[in-house]
């Protein structure tokens, strides 16, 4: 029996309830998010970030040597963003990531050692060195891939919802993309489809300003991302993407809801990349001297969590430089690994087109 | 037992067999169903339309409306969608209504179902099956009369199959399904209401064999679709001119049997193939050029290939009788292969 719902479409609804849906002011870290979190969590949640800037430091680093083949992506700077929404998954959620794969992938537990061997295009990588940098994935831990097509996760990603929906499961789908696929069709296509059948899917917006060299406040009709959400009668909302337990806490809610089954929602985090689009980018179109660019490129999210860390009493400095150092030292065995990995088999070529 | 039924019903009959078989088969499409959340509908428990031409009828009241999933106009997105279900378990066949309408859907095919596994290491697996329909004769113009199978089957990584009968419409359909690939199923919406002797059990059509339809041994015609009609006729009349001719049809088009044609033109010698598609890098003109290199030495004369010319479907029921290959345009292509042919004798 079709539920009786009042009918938009003759009367629209309520100004009020447009608004509701949709929060753009920025939402920071609070004190109660300290508490809603236990030491453990924090330390792992640390020591993603602290893998994310070293791996991603050194891929730079190797890249300008001349030891990784095609392009890489950087996601340092946003650390946060990947790290805060991970943390409330586990290996039956599923996430979609971009071109600027490697914070996501590491955040919700990709193997290290694999992943800077796929990179280095090396047999033992994850996809056996046929895949590479932007095609980083790992199904069986929910990763359905870094993707070079702009976009293509929105469908990736409402497909799996439509799985956990189909399978009555509780589990959730996190779409990771940027401001720049915020333009795409598939963007709408999937936020309203999503929205009509109540997916279980968390579309993440990384919003850094600019897709390859093309600010967002150029491209986008709309001032915010977050504000589209209302067009597709789903939830809307900012939050610092700088910020860990902001994000952390946020993300949260949202995937709670959706656990529940009530429905999709949109999450903006306004963030920065401290890199370029691609590694040799001489990022032209950044100011980093002024201006609200310059307080996101001058604010790192390690620190920030430090001191929130060490003010909330969560860890303290010890553990902090503890966490750092195993960090640094699990990243150099991935490098170790990666370098000593032989390339793939010639015949590999051929393999893994079909299935049987 | 067999029974007769049409192409269409076969087709139903396939879906209906593989969701009963298998709960992870799920359809997806445009107004598959048809008439979502309209109260006297959702009271009957009927589908308004149960696909554009009728074939998925029925399906949405037997199996629910949340397995028979009706999609807003987003090719797009739920063929994207597709690919995601199908990475993580499910066995989707979303409907493309028109496989003109590819375009809005491609990256879903070219981008991601054909090189997901190879790109993860041949760690995920898209079991996805995608219907679509093809095919000129309807009057239905450029944008809806198109047939596309070769340039989807040129994409590494995807299957194509293009039945012409009913019972290869309901053994390749099921086959499909069972792939554990991708694999794009053409439908020739001429050919709806053409009646066969379809088994009323569940079975397979093999994925990559072509079908000897009529045994010669003069000549081999390699057709697509409902051209083996075309070629059907062709051998009709050449034989009672005393040319035996060979009649295959290709049913799979992606990849295409290349021995069972090979093993012909080695019989027979000449070859023609009759694609409706447009000349240019079309499954013709892959025939044409694996068989023009692996059985040169077998060939007495050049290969033909007889397709659509090189513009979009007209309107005009005369123009576009003179745009799908028939007969007469076969017996023109023939006469060179088989005048050498009765000079040799």
């Amino acid at each position: 029996m079709v539920k009786e719902k009042a009918i938009p479409q003759l009367e629209g609804r309520s100004e009020t309830a447009l608004k509701d849906l949709v929060q753009l002011e920025i939402r920071t870290s609070t004190k109660a998010a300290a508490e809603a979190v236990t030491a453990n969590k924090a330390k792992d949640m640390y020591k993603t970030m602290e893998d994310i800037r070293n791996f991603e430091d050194n891929v730079k680093r190797f890249f300008a040597q001349g030891l990784i083949p095609g392009f890489v992506h950087l996601y340092a700077g946003e650390e946060a963003v990947a790290t805060g929404i991970c943390a409330h998954l586990t290996d039956a959620d599923y996430i979609t990531s971009t071109h600027r794969g490697h914070g996501h992938c590491i955040a919700k537990g990709g193997d290290l050692n694999g992943m800077m061997a796929e990179i280095f295009g090396k047999e033992t990588g994850l996809g056996k060195g046929k895949g590479g940098s932007m095609h980083i994935a790992d199904v069986d831990k929910g990763i359905l891939g870094a993707n070079g097509m702009v976009g293509a996760g929105f469908g990736l990603a409402t497909g799996a919802g439509m799985k956990i929906k189909y399978k009555k499961e509780d589990n959730v789908a996190v779409c990771f993309f940027g401001d720049g696929a915020s333009n795409e069709g598939l963007f709408h296509e999937c936020l309203n489809m999503a929205s009509i059948w109540k997916l279980p899917v968390i579309f993440v917006c990384e919003n850094n300003f600019f897709a390859e060299s093309t600010p967002q406040w150029y491209a986008s009709a709309s001032d915010t991302i977050a504000e589209r959400a209302q067009a597709y009668d789903m939830p809307g909302v900012r939050v610092d993407g700088k910020d860990l337990m902001a994000v952390y806490e946020v993300a949260g809610e949202y995937i709670e809801r959706a656990r529940k089954g009530e429905g999709p929602a949109l999450i903006e985090c306004v963030t920065y990349r401290n890199n370029g689009h691609f590694e040799g980018d001489e990022q032209k179109y950044k100011n980093r001297k002024e201006g609200f660019e310059k307080t996101l490129a001058d604010t790192d999210p390690l620190d920030v969590f430090r001191e929130y860390a060490i003010e909330h009493g969560l860890l303290s400095q010890e553990e902090l430089d503890e966490i750092r150092a195993q960090s640094e030292a699990d990243i150099e065995a991935a490098l170790d690994f990666a370098k000593n990995s032989p390339e793939p088999r010639p015949e590999s070529l051929f393999e893994d087109v079909f299935a049987d | 037992m067999t029974r007769s039924l049409n192409f269409m019903g076969a087709i139903n009959e396939a879906l209906d067999q593989a969701m009963e078989k298998d709960e992870n088969v799920v359809l997806l499409g445009e107004d598959i169903a048809g008439g979502r959340e309209v109260n006297h509908l959702e009271e009957q428990n009927e589908d308004a339309w149960g696909g554009v031409f009728g074939v998925t009828k029925g399906l949405g009241p037997k199996y629910g409306l949340d397995r028979v999933i009706d999609t807003p106009l987003s090719e797009m997105g739920y063929m994207g969608a597709a690919v995601g279900m199908a990475a993580t378990g499910l066995r989707p066949v979303p409907e493309l209504m028109f496989n003109d309408f590819i375009g809005f859907a491609f990256d879903s095919l070219l981008g991601q179902a054909s090189k997901m596994r190879y790109m993860f290491g041949g760690k995920a697996t898209i079991p996805m099956t995608v219907r679509t329909n093809h095919g000129a004769g309807a009057s239905a113009a450029a944008q809806h009369s198109g047939s596309y199978y070769g340039l989807i089957g040129s994409i590494p990584g995807i299957k194509v199959v293009v039945p012409a009968t009913a019972y290869d419409a309901k053994g390749l359909l099921l086959a499909s399904i069972e792939d554990n690939n991708t694999v794009v199923y053409f439908e020739d919406k001429t050919l709806y209401g053409l009646k066969g002797e379809v088994p009323e059990e569940y079975y397979t059509v093999e994925i990559g064999k072509a079908n000897v339809v009529r045994e010669g041994t003069d000549l081999t015609i390699v057709t697509i679709g409902k051209m083996l009609y075309v070629a059907l006729e062709v051998a009709e009349t050449l034989e009672k001119d005393g040319v035996s001719v060979e009649v295959i049809d290709l049913r799979t088009v992606a990849p295409w049997d290349q021995e069972t044609v090979i093993e012909s033109v080695k019989k027979t010698h000449r070859l023609i193939v009759i694609d409706e598609a447009n000349p240019h890098n079309n499954t013709a003109t892959d025939i044409a050029s694996v068989v023009g290199q692996k059985a040169f030495d077998y060939l007495d004369g050049p290969i033909k290939t007889v397709c659509a010319p090189n513009t979009p479907a007209p309107f005009a029921a005369n123009l576009e009788a003179l745009y799908i290959p028939n007969a007469e345009k076969v017996f023109k292509e023939a006469a060179e292969l088989i005048d050498d042919l009765k000079a040799r004798a």
